[in-house]
């Protein structure tokens, strides 16, 4: 870099005080995010709490061509908010207050750096509540949330985080404070607010966010299904949308989730079974009723050997709680897993998960299936041993051909997780150079500069075809048959 | 139904507005000619309908695959055979919508405040883009983040951003509902799937069974409403959709309809301009005697119409896409 590093950092303390880290024994704990497999010491991190303080971190770090990377609680999975190693690490942690309820028009505005489940917390006394609940909700952020457009168990009926942001103040990568979106139900131009959600911190820095609240629903019921066999549980999702019914929730586990959830959290999950699945109804008495009873008599139709339904918020507390748990309590089974995010078209999942079964032995690797049935979002848990190379090898290849599966069903490499830095080269294989190219387009239209998270989400042409290359010469099956070029 | 793949001639079509560096004045229907800004540059008209037809539908997966110039009444057809709908209710004006248009021009009906917006509902868009290619985003599962999320950009962009070539929505079952004029507006009703104030009258759509005391009215009311063929939405020279928060005071009593639980008001003939007088929200200027009438849309934040120009360019960088019908100038 062409300037003077030291003069850059007097200035940047001037702004942060005390609220800045330089020694790399307190830099080292922002090395990574929830994807600890890439870690990357930040050069500096600051951690602001006035948004003209950010105004002026990012316009500092625009003049001076310094990378900024933003970060919430760091429980990404992609590696989206993995440091820069010449860049500013910009923590919204101190953002943390929900500026205003207004229980009236249902809406809240908050900062970016409020908990997800700190929104429902703070509102449930109204009868409120926020919808998108992601696994990691007790220590994920909203602003992480609009990053990645994170999703949940819930979002089959009640939507992606898109779906339930209503407006969004961001500062641009050259310091500027903007409004998109707001309390109307639309806005004048393009949606911007539709384009940032997801778009992992790539195109401007979340500082507000407003949300829109749900009213709880009167009743609610939770039916816990055991079938003999992952295929059969897999054809009943299918079946009970086919009947009308719009569950607020339906997760599906494999026998090797059930018993590590149940293992771990206790939550009353039969351990013989070889498929689990969770449906969640919800909506006013009559209407609960009448779908529960419509919901039994399909799930005799699908040949499910058992059923149970939980009324009581206890209960249904400890249901969930055995599905949220499932991700740390496959870690509990072996030393590494890597969660993959695919998604597909619902039709195709008995097939695609009877090919990961196949490639679990192929590659002589377990792989435990817990996920959002109802939208077709897989996360396969491949477990493995980092300490063994040829076991992490094994890993990552397990887990390149599964989302190739996913792409040549007619789905994608990512539901919920974002693409970050872990998911990049799939992205060459999901899009052509012409769709990259307008991605490109699009990130230059916010950031003409590229400094807000440089070399994450999208890939560069070059990049896709070195990864092109060397694919073709190791001849993936999986790959030759796909169009890339 | 007729199924036709008009890709090349359309792909033909752009490549010789590119060469002749001759704009494209796209349309379906015309159902929506009257909204949005005049051209402003000598176009070459392009009929989408050429490219009809739906892809896929399997009712299961609650997903729709059709070509952009299928009209409307069509797809509207095909999903209420299975019990299904297009939860965003688009207004399908004089029946001749196509779902290219209604993607492109991202206008919900009634049902909006409570199921939610077009863009809430598409899945994915391949688009004629503006050198000549077709691109393809998002796809047809329900959950996506792979890549910025160009489809729900297309939503609403007038067409300035390319040709939308196919769409996927999502789609939902539908429910027995019955509509109802009531005197006044309960404070809660469950349930609640549309609400409007015409004139002093109160309307609301809401479940088969609920509890709510009022006249029975046709349903049809809401497709009537929604396509603006009301009396109270044609009168005056120029109609204003002004959409605030629902809890705004504005315009309140000169709107001779209002929608969406009070987020959206329609005025005739308003006194001054509401670009001007709002205080949140934004208003348009949805119909209008003065066809030459070029500043329709509210101005925008200066960063946010910087964003726009810069999308335009990197998406139509020869500027062949309906020039001039949709603006952002700055404030």
């Amino acid at each position: 870099m062409s300037f003077d590093k030291n003069s850059f950092i007097q200035v940047l303390r001037k702004i942060c005080g005390d609220d800045m880290i330089t020694d790399v024994a307190r830099l080292k704990v922002y090395e990574t995010d929830g994807l600890t497999a890439k870690k990357q010491v930040p050069w500096i991190v600051v951690l602001p709490s006035t948004v003209s303080d950010v105004q002026r971190i990012v316009a500092l770090c625009a003049e001076h061509d310094v990378p900024v990377v933003a970060r919430g609680a760091g429980t990404g999975l992609s590696g989206g908010a993995m440091p820069h190693d010449h860049g500013v690490l910009l923590s919204l942690a101190k953002f943390n207050k929900i500026l205003e309820v207004d229980e009236r028009a249902c809406v809240a505005r908050i900062e970016p750096g409020v908990t997800n489940l700190a929104i429902t917390k703070a509102v449930e006394h109204l009868g409120l509540y926020y919808a998108p609940d992601p696994s990691s909700q007790i220590a994920c952020t909203i602003g992480g949330n609009v990053a990645e457009n994170s999703g949940g168990v819930h979002c089959l009926k009640y939507g992606l985080t898109v779906h339930n942001v209503m407006g969004l103040k961001i500062v641009s990568p050259q310091g500027e404070l903007y409004e998109l979106g707001g309390e109307a139900l639309d806005s004048a131009g393009f949606d911007l607010l539709a384009l940032m959600h997801g778009s992992e911190g790539m195109l401007g820095i979340v500082v507000e966010v407003t949300v829109k609240l749900l009213v709880k629903p009167s009743v609610i019921c939770v039916a816990l299904v055991a079938f003999d066999s992952v295929t059969a549980a897999a054809g009943c999702v299918g079946e009970i949308i086919a009947d009308g019914i719009l569950p607020a929730g339906l997760e599906m586990m494999d026998q090797l989730a059930a018993e590590a959830a149940e293992a771990f959290v206790h939550a009353g999950y039969p351990t013989d079974a070889a498929a689990l699945l969770l449906c969640e109804l919800d909506g006013n008495v009559d209407e609960v009723q009448v779908q529960h009873q419509q919901l039994l008599s399909i799930l005799d139709r699908c040949g499910a050997t058992s059923v149970s339904t939980a009324w009581e918020e206890a209960e249904r507390f400890r249901l969930w709680q055995g599905r949220k748990a499932a991700f740390p309590a496959v870690g509990r089974i072996a030393p590494d897993y890597y969660c993959m995010d695919g998604t597909i078209p619902r039709r195709e999942l008995p097939e695609v998960l009877t090919a990961i079964s196949e490639l679990s032995e192929k590659f002589a690797l377990p792989c435990a299936n817990v996920f959002h049935a109802g939208d077709g979002n897989l996360h396969p848990l491949i477990l493995y041993d980092a300490n063994d190379s040829d076991q992490l090898q094994r890993a990552e290849a397990f887990g390149a051909q599964i989302l190739a599966l996913c792409i040549e069903k007619g789905g994608t490499i990512t539901g919920e997780h974002g693409v970050g830095v872990e998911k990049i080269d799939q992205m060459c294989i999901q899009f052509r150079d012409a769709e990259l190219e307008v991605f490109h387009e699009v990130k230059s239209s916010f950031d003409h500069q590229g400094i807000l998270n440089p070399g994450k989400a999208v890939p560069t042409l070059s990049r896709c075809a070195e990864f092109g290359a060397m694919h073709v010469h190791v001849g993936e099956e999986k790959y030759s048959d796909l169009e890339r070029f | 139904m007729q199924s036709i793949d008009g890709t090349d001639s359309l792909k033909e079509a752009v490549a010789k507005a590119l060469q002749d560096s001759k704009p494209l004045w796209l349309r379906g229907g015309n159902s929506k000619s009257f909204y949005g800004n005049p051209c402003d540059a000598d176009c070459t008209e392009l009929d989408l309908r050429c490219h009809s037809g739906v892809i896929d539908y399997v009712p299961n997966e609650l997903v729709l695959r059709v070509r952009a110039g299928t009209s409307l009444s069509e797809v509207l057809e095909l999903l209420e055979s299975e019990g299904q709908m297009l939860p965003f209710e688009p207004p399908n004006f004089g029946g001749a919508s196509t779902i290219g248009g209604v993607i492109a021009s991202g206008l919900s009906g009634p049902r909006r405040p409570y199921y939610g917006a077009v863009r809430d509902f598409v899945l994915g868009v391949s688009v004629l883009g503006g050198k000549g290619e077709v691109l393809s985003f998002g796809g047809q599962v329900m959950k996506n983040v792979a890549g910025y999320d160009v489809s729900r950009l297309m939503v609403g962009a007038l067409g300035t951003l390319g040709i939308i070539m196919d769409v996927s929505l999502k789609v939902l079952p539908r429910r027995p509902e019955i509509t109802l004029r009531v005197s006044e507006l309960p404070d809660s009703i469950s349930g609640l799937s549309a609400h409007a104030r015409v004139e002093s009258q109160h309307y609301v759509r809401v479940p088969k069974g609920t509890d709510v005391e009022g006249d029975v009215v046709d349903d049809d009311f809401w497709r009537q409403l929604a396509a603006h063929e009301l009396p109270s939405l044609r009168a005056g020279n120029a109609l204003w959709r002004i959409s605030v928060p629902p809890s705004s005071t504005q315009y309140l009593d000169e709107a001779s309809v209002v929608e969406w639980g009070g987020a959206v008001r329609w005025v005739a003939d308003p006194e001054g301009n509401p670009h001007e007088t709002l205080s949140a929200g934004h208003a348009t200027l949805f119909r209008t005697n003065d066809c030459s009438e070029r500043n329709r849309f509210q101005p925008l934040d200066a960063v946010v119409s910087r964003i726009h120009g810069n999308l335009k360019h990197g998406f139509d960088p020869q500027g062949i896409f309906n020039p001039g019908r949709m603006t952002w100038y700055a404030n």
